[in-house]
């Protein structure tokens, strides 16, 4: 197995002078050419987690722990260093591409902004290569369509010319958060092709943040289920998928409506994620969960190996595991 | 307004010579105006302190614009002790009502017309960037703010070229309502006499000119007051034009 490009330890993310937790102790690898997505409901903790990648958090946000980018910490770099890290090496997409994108700038101009940034071409060579990276994300007519403005495109073009610009300076880390949300379902499809596509074409790893399971079944490799700021399963998405090992991915797994299975109760997880400020003691998912027992109500499960590769916190893995999959296999295989 | 451009191929008369035969005359077809008290043909005045009061216009408020603008950004941008502490002059100047500053600093320069820009400058750019800082602290929040910041470019960068974009468009409208309005200033100075010193045409000093005249002769003083109030009109409008303009493009 090859080293992976990013190693994160112990990343911990507070907000209001360390009083809220966003993300607690969040440790991950991301491989070369992988695609890791990063599950969880709205305010788990995933996209901040994306975020405290780059340090991009709103003021009073506070990272700690490491991340490690070709054996350097970016959460020790000062402002340049970090300057050419962000979209020059890893770089990012966001959920709303109509805000993400300058509503008074024109889409070259935008694509041009990042390659003064990050690359040493000239005019006539970032002409060249915007027109070039319209063709790559498949904007047709190239020419014409990089003198509009955003909101001369559709929602899916507008999502392509962000991904053109993203993806201007060759970055081997693309971080995704929630791309395709935004979006309609044939065009999110699109979406998610376009971007294993490039994955492959680029040969960058993706890191991606969703809500969407069926996205996570379509697009990633390996998967880290988040819940109150926690990684609490992580695995390969085919395995997490046919195994779950933590109650909270069980029941996750058995809310996703299954087209062409025969007609079966549609479960969902009782309650609302924790708030920050109230995070239970023991397992944070002990007051939602079916199999919580005494023990979950008083210490927290760390995450432990359960098969290779496979890790999962929770005093009852056992009997999660036992319960079996609620996917049928049809959806897993796509 | 392009009449009034070039007034030198237009006037008929020249603005500064006197006629003592016609003293104080009545609109005529020789002077549609009318002349004033020294026999100037007020027509030709009024058309050569047009050049005089665009100056005026664009002087006095261009430095504040840009000035203010970007202090403004800056400020809007950074936020925090920089913005508390760029409240608190914002605070200080708007306390005091701006003819009476600007009167102040003009008293203490000496008059006439530079120090009047500089006057005006001194305290006109706060109100633009007052304006351009409370956008700049809205734009900052938006999605393509932090996107540029995820895409690695410089403060500077992201403040002057992505941000300013966005958040300028009410300061240019303010600035065209402010050329209006420093047409008036220069014309409250020239008739206080802190302004374009007579006998240089400036419509301000025009009316002060005719004051004394009111009852006996009119066409002086209105005539110039009339081109006041047209060109500031022309300019609101040319800023509600420039606002429609900037809206359509989003």
């Amino acid at each position: 197995m090859s080293e992976p490009i990013l190693r994160v330890r112990g990343l911990t993310t507070t907000f209001g002078d360390g009083a809220l937790h966003a993300v607690r102790d969040v440790s991950f690898d991301v491989m070369p050419g992988e695609v890791l997505g990063l599950v969880g409901e709205s305010g788990s903790g995933k996209s901040v987690t994306l975020r405290s990648l780059l340090r991009l958090l709103p003021a009073g946000g506070r990272v700690a722990g490491s991340v490690c980018w070709h054996g350097r910490d970016v959460l020790a770099m000062n402002e340049a260093e970090l300057r050419g890290v962000r979209g020059g090496e890893i770089s990012m997409i966001f959920q709303e591409p109509m805000t993400a994108l300058n509503p008074v700038l024109p889409i070259r101009v935008q694509i041009e902004e990042n390659l003064r940034a990050h690359t040493k071409l000239d005019g006539r060579g970032r002409r060249a290569r915007a027109r070039e990276l319209m063709d790559l994300v498949g904007i047709p007519d190239a020419a014409r369509r990089l003198d509009e403005f955003p909101h001369q495109f559709s929602g899916g073009m507008r999502q392509r010319a962000m991904i053109a610009i993203a993806l201007a300076s060759d970055p081997k880390l693309l971080l995704a958060d929630e791309p395709t949300t935004a979006l309609d379902v044939t065009i999110q499809d699109q979406i998610l092709k376009l971007i294993l596509e490039l994955r492959d074409e680029l040969a960058m790893s993706v890191v991606f943040v969703t809500h969407d399971l069926g996205v996570v079944s379509a697009t990633c490799d390996r998967m880290a289920v988040m819940y109150a700021g926690r990684i609490v399963e992580e695995g390969a998405v085919a395995d997490v998928f046919a195994c779950p090992r933590h109650a909270y991915t069980h029941g996750l797994l058995g809310s996703v409506p299954q087209a062409g299975a025969e007609r079966s109760m549609l479960l969902s997880i009782e309650g609302t994620p924790p708030g920050l400020a109230r995070i239970p003691e023991g397992c944070a998912f002990n007051p939602r969960c079916d199999f919580a027992t005494d023990i979950c109500r008083r210490t927290r499960p760390r995450l432990a190996e359960m098969s290779p590769g496979h890790h999962a916190a929770c005093h009852n893995a056992g009997a999660v595991a036992a319960a079996g999959s609620p996917v049928r296999r049809a959806m897993r295989d796509g | 307004m392009i009449v009034a451009a070039f007034p030198q191929f237009f006037a008929p008369y020249d603005p500064l010579a006197m006629d003592y035969v016609n003293l104080l005359a009545p609109p005529s077809a020789a002077h549609p105006f009318g002349t004033d008290n020294f026999g100037r043909d007020v027509l030709s005045r009024v058309l050569h302190a047009y050049t005089i009061d665009m100056q005026i216009a664009l002087f006095a408020t261009l430095f504040p614009f840009l000035f203010g603008t970007t202090v403004g950004a800056i400020v809007g941008y950074v936020g925090g002790a920089t913005e508390a502490m760029f409240g608190r002059v914002v605070d200080a100047v708007i306390t005091f009502p701006f003819l009476v500053l600007v009167i102040a600093i003009v008293s203490v320069l000496g008059p006439g017309l530079m120090n009047m820009y500089i006057a005006i400058g001194v305290v006109g750019w706060v109100f633009y960037a007052r304006i351009v800082a409370a956008e700049v602290k809205v734009q900052k929040r938006l999605d393509y703010a932090d996107a540029g910041r995820a895409m690695g470019y410089t403060h500077a960068r992201i403040i002057f070229r992505h941000l300013l974009p966005n958040a300028i468009t009410p300061a240019v409208v303010y600035w065209m309502t402010d050329m209006a309005l420093a047409i008036l200033l220069g014309s409250s100075l020239g008739y206080l006499g802190l302004g374009a010193q007579p006998p240089a045409a400036e419509w301000g000093v025009q009316i002060a000119d005719g004051k004394n005249f009111m009852a006996t002769a009119w066409w002086i003083s209105v005539f110039p007051g009339i081109a006041i109030v047209i060109t500031g009109l022309g300019f609101s409008l040319l800023g509600d034009g420039l606002a429609e303009l900037l809206r359509g493009r989003r």
